[in-house]
């Protein structure tokens, strides 16, 4: 559990982080989101002491991160940043085993992690483990990053505009893999972004931050149905938001035993997804298939309309 | 924040770090020999302490003034105090080790020498770093830089004007050999500036071609390469042999003055050493023109001379213009080896003081070649910055 | 490549043939000599003149490497970050100094002989190094210096694992200018007396014996050249090695 309180950063006059405080429970995926300028990154780094707070207090399982040198910290936080941070001197597989080896791991068990986590991420560890970063791809590099901060499996890890780099198909690859190890090690990780579709698309909450200040910071829905600021809802989207509510439920909440015709649809989509298909090929209601491809039922277009409109 | 210093309203009384150092260097010098006497040019010097080689009371203020200094220093002060006083410090420097000179020597001696000591060197050495920080941290634009060089230039051309440092050793020198030193003084800036120029008009084209053919660049560029790393003392011995064949082989070259020895191959070498920078930051320099303003160019219907002429050639001009940088500070330096093949310069100057173990016949020769070169340097950077457009300076 | 590499080997080859045994080489020199001057310098044996100049080249360069390295790091960290726009221009304008007039001004202070000239290129090749070291240091890719800051790394762990290895390239490129002045340089050394090969060229040029020039002239040039080759190479290697495409200037 991270608690941050009345976390504060002046430079000179300018102050860019003011009185910040938040809570982000064991297992969930805090995503800040806001402009540049806005604060959202010097947050982050505040939580490994990469920049010193002003004032105000971070706290890590209730113990106060300024017990420790920084660097002891930040050995056992991950930390991904944009543009991967790779060390081009080093292989892949040196790069992925910095933090065990500065945690003294013998290199047997670093060994094994190092191939375990590209296996993980769908790197054959014969074939890219003594790379240099500069002959992989960029989606290459970047899955190395994030390896590379969990390498000592953190129980926290720290992302700065982690996808900021890649192209939209790569990017939503790599958001679904970081949402799959997630749900595997139980990690607590605080991402930041600028883009709130990745922001609903990612985060069990969402902090929303403008010119230093936290505006709101609630689950998704909440700040869709509720936008606490006109800001909030500009930064969401008048236009978007019945869409970006749909995008948080899946076609499984809402299928119903029963018939439907035509190409069915995976009980895994979003309901967002449902709808754009109800309307495109001019249907009432699709059927639904599970990941074994069998039918379990259907659903109906006004059904998802419904779950569109504005919660009460 | 902005470039301009601020002065702070209130001055804070921390320490300086640069201070330090140069607190402890300028003490360090005050106890060490100001100047040094010799009874003539070659016998070993006696040391002179500041208040041995000066009247007391110039003595007295020299070292108040001094002692002001220092403590400016070793406090954060205000940018420009430092500057100024640094300036100021090194002018009574200047004007102090003149009047050492006339105060040591005794009345009509022509043969006594007074040469600055190594107490002086080192002072002016500790307050000269002083003014080079302050003029870092104030960031000064071109103009400026240029009216500080000849502000200091001005100085001393008083100061040698007014005679205060006709006793010193150096302007003893200077006065035994006044005819010679301004010719050589011709020779040197002939040398270096003549092969500049050669070394521009063919260069430039040169950088163009490669510029244009990938089959031409890799082997020019390596062999200038390869001429520039040889030492320039081996190339100017290498062309001789060459030289003085065509001398003795083709009439009219030794009627135009070619020769084995003297200017002539040292000339060629100059030219063949200026070629690298300039053909290469012409290469670079036309590389770096932005794609989008080639394809512009040419989607107007520009010819190729057109677009050389008028997109490419003024983009790559400040790159060119470093090129011509380094040649001029470098070519100031070399020309002092023409001395060795008989091609004069400064280098007469040095070579012979080398040889005579007189180092005012060294200074002679060494001071004003460091003093092109350095005027060159600040000259040539200002103008690169001023032709450089601001969002075309890739640091 | 294999061409140029045997172009390099045959050179090398000859190179250290002449200065093992330079009578074998003196009908190549005999037609520039005069009136029966000798055409093979023989005042001082080529090789010791060779080695001499290689050693006093290497513990110039060595020193000055340790020292511009060290300076370079001292004032990229915290503590000497005041230095550093003094260090900038020192290294910038000590660059304007003819390498000549710091030779010529180091004899007074330390003598004739090796000395001054050790001093000389020491001092004069503290410049280069020391400009390149800055540079490596100061233009890192700022994501790698954040990344190795954030996965723990120690100020000392940083410098030594990530910063140096990454500016070794830059600051070899530094070294590579140093040494080639440094042999040139040294060539001058020897009107102070000191023992270089570039007694074998001011004998020729005192002597009005073109086959003395020529012979110093050419062992300087191409060992300078050949120097200068092999650590372009080594910086490419290293380059590729640290996975690096940095230009190098």
């Amino acid at each position: 559990m991270i608690e941050i309180e009345a976390l504060t950063k002046d430079y000179l006059d300018l102050t860019v982080v003011d009185h910040v405080s938040m809570t982000v429970e064991d297992g969930e995926l805090a995503v800040i989101v806001g402009t540049s300028g806005s604060g959202k990154t010097t947050l982050l780094r505040m939580i490994n002491r990469l920049i010193e707070p002003t004032s105000g207090t971070v706290k890590i399982d209730g113990q106060d991160t300024r017990s420790e040198p920084a660097f002891e910290l930040r050995r056992r936080i991950g930390y991904a940043i944009q543009g991967h941070g790779l060390f081009p001197h080093r292989t892949v597989g040196q790069n992925i085993a910095t933090v065990p080896e500065l945690l003294g791991w013998d290199k047997q068990k670093t060994a094994q992690r190092v191939d375990e986590l590209l296996n993980l991420f769908q790197l054959d560890p014969a074939e890219f483990r003594d790379r240099l970063p500069s002959e992989l791809s960029g989606g290459q590099q970047q899955r190395v990053g994030v390896a590379r901060a969990l390498a000592a499996e953190p129980k926290l890890l720290l992302m700065d505009e982690p996808y900021g780099a890649l192209d939209p198909i790569i990017r939503s690859k790599a958001q679904s893999d970081l949402l799959a190890i997630q749900k595997r090690f139980g990690t607590t990780i605080v991402l930041v972004t600028h883009d709130m579709e990745e922001a609903i698309h990612l985060g069990t909450r969402i902090a929303v931050m403008d010119k230093g200040k936290l505006l709101q910071y609630a689950p998704p829905h909440e700040i869709i149905a509720n936008p606490a600021t006109p800001f909030v809802a500009e930064l969401i989207g008048t236009g978007e938001r019945p869409f970006r509510l749909l995008s948080l439920w899946k076609v499984r909440d809402l299928v119903e035993p029963g018939p439907a015709q035509g190409e069915p649809i995976s009980a895994d989509a979003s309901l967002r997804d449902a709808y754009a298909e109800c309307l495109w090929s001019g249907r009432e209601m699709l059927p639904v298939i599970d990941e074994s491809g069998a039918l379990i039922g259907r659903i109906r277009r006004d059904d998802i309309a419904h779950k569109a409109e504005r919660p009460q | 924040m902005s470039a301009v210093v601020a002065v702070p309203r209130r001055l804070q009384f921390a320490i300086d770090k640069l201070g330090v150092l140069i607190a402890a260097i300028a003490t360090v010098a005050s106890f060490l020999p100001f100047a040094a006497f010799r009874a003539n040019r070659i016998v070993l010097g006696e040391s002179k302490s500041i208040f041995a080689a000066l009247p007391a009371w110039e003595a007295t203020l020299l070292v108040l003034a001094l002692f002001a200094a220092i403590a400016i220093a070793l406090f954060r002060t205000p940018t420009l105090w430092r500057l100024w006083t640094s300036l100021v410090v090194l002018a009574i420097l200047f004007i102090a080790v003149g009047h050492a000179a006339s105060f040591l020597t005794p009345e009509g001696d022509r043969i006594a020498r007074v040469s600055p000591g190594a107490g002086f060197w080192l002072l002016i050495f500790a307050f000269a770093l002083l003014a080079a920080d302050a003029i870092a941290r104030l960031k000064l634009r071109p103009w400026t830089r240029i009216g500080a060089l000849v502000g200091v230039a001005i100085f001393f051309a008083v100061l040698l004007g007014s005679g205060t440092l006709n006793d010193l050793s150096i302007l003893r020198e200077y006065f035994n050999r006044g005819d010679t030193f301004w010719r050589e003084a011709q020779t040197h800036l002939a040398l270096a500036l003549g092969s500049l120029a050669a070394a521009t008009v063919a260069g430039i084209p040169i950088g163009i071609l490669c510029h244009r053919s990938d089959a031409l660049r890799a082997p020019v560029l390596n062999v200038l390469n390869a001429i520039q790393t040889v030492p320039s003392i081996a190339l100017f011995g290498l062309l001789i042999a060459p030289l003085a064949w065509v001398a003795a082989n083709i009439p009219s070259a030794s009627a135009l003055g070619i020769s084995g020895i003297g200017a002539a191959p040292a000339m060629v070498a100059l030219f063949a050493y200026s070629l690298l920078p300039v053909v290469a930051n012409t290469v670079v320099g036309l590389d770096n023109v932005p794609p989008a303003a080639n394809d512009a160019a040419k989607g107007m219907g520009m010819t190729d001379r057109q677009r050389l002429l008028t997109v490419e050639f003024p983009l790559a001009f400040p790159v060119i213009l470093t090129g011509i940088r380094i040649v001029l500070v470098q070519n100031i330096g070399l020309a002092t080896i023409a001395a060795l093949i008989g091609g004069g310069g400064f280098g007469v100057f040095v070579f012979q003081g080398v040889g005579q173990t007189a180092m005012d016949l060294v200074l002679l020769g060494a001071v004003p070649t460091v003093a092109l070169a350095f005027a060159a340097a600040v000259v040539l950077d200002s103008i690169v910055e001023m032709v450089s457009p601001k969002d075309m300076r890739r640091d | 490549m294999s061409i140029g590499l045997i172009i390099r080997l045959v050179v090398l080859a000859l190179l250290v043939a002449f200065i093992v045994t330079p009578e074998s080489f003196a009908f190549v020199f005999q037609p520039l000599t005069r009136n029966g001057q000798p055409a093979i310098y023989t005042q001082n044996s080529l090789l010791n003149l060779t080695l001499s100049h290689l050693t006093i080249v290497a513990i110039a360069t060595i020193a000055a490497t340790l020292v511009a390295v060290g300076l370079a790091i001292l004032v990229t960290r915290p503590f000497g970050a005041e230095f550093l726009p003094l260090s900038r221009s020192i290294a910038n304008i000590g660059q304007t100094f003819p390498p000549v007039a710091v030779l010529a001004l180091a004899v007074p202070v330390l003598g004739f002989g090796t000395a001054p000239t050790l001093v000389a290129l020491f001092l004069y090749g503290l410049l280069p190094i020391f400009e390149n070291a800055l540079t490596g240091l100061t233009t890192l890719p700022p994501t790698v210096t954040e990344a190795a800051r954030g996965v723990g790394m120690t100020d000392r762990q940083r410098l030594l694992d990530v910063e140096l290895p990454l500016a070794t390239p830059v600051i070899l490129a530094g070294i590579r200018l140093s040494v080639v002045i440094s042999v040139a340089t040294a060539t001058i050394g020897s009107t102070v007396a000191a023992s270089t090969l570039g007694e074998v060229i001011i004998a020729g040029l005192l002597s009005n014996n073109l086959a003395f020039v020529a012979q110093g002239g050419l062992v300087v040039g191409v060992m300078a050249v050949l120097i200068y080759d092999a650590l372009s190479a080594l910086e490419r290697i290293l380059m590729a090695r640290t996975g690096q495409r940095r230009e190098i200037s």
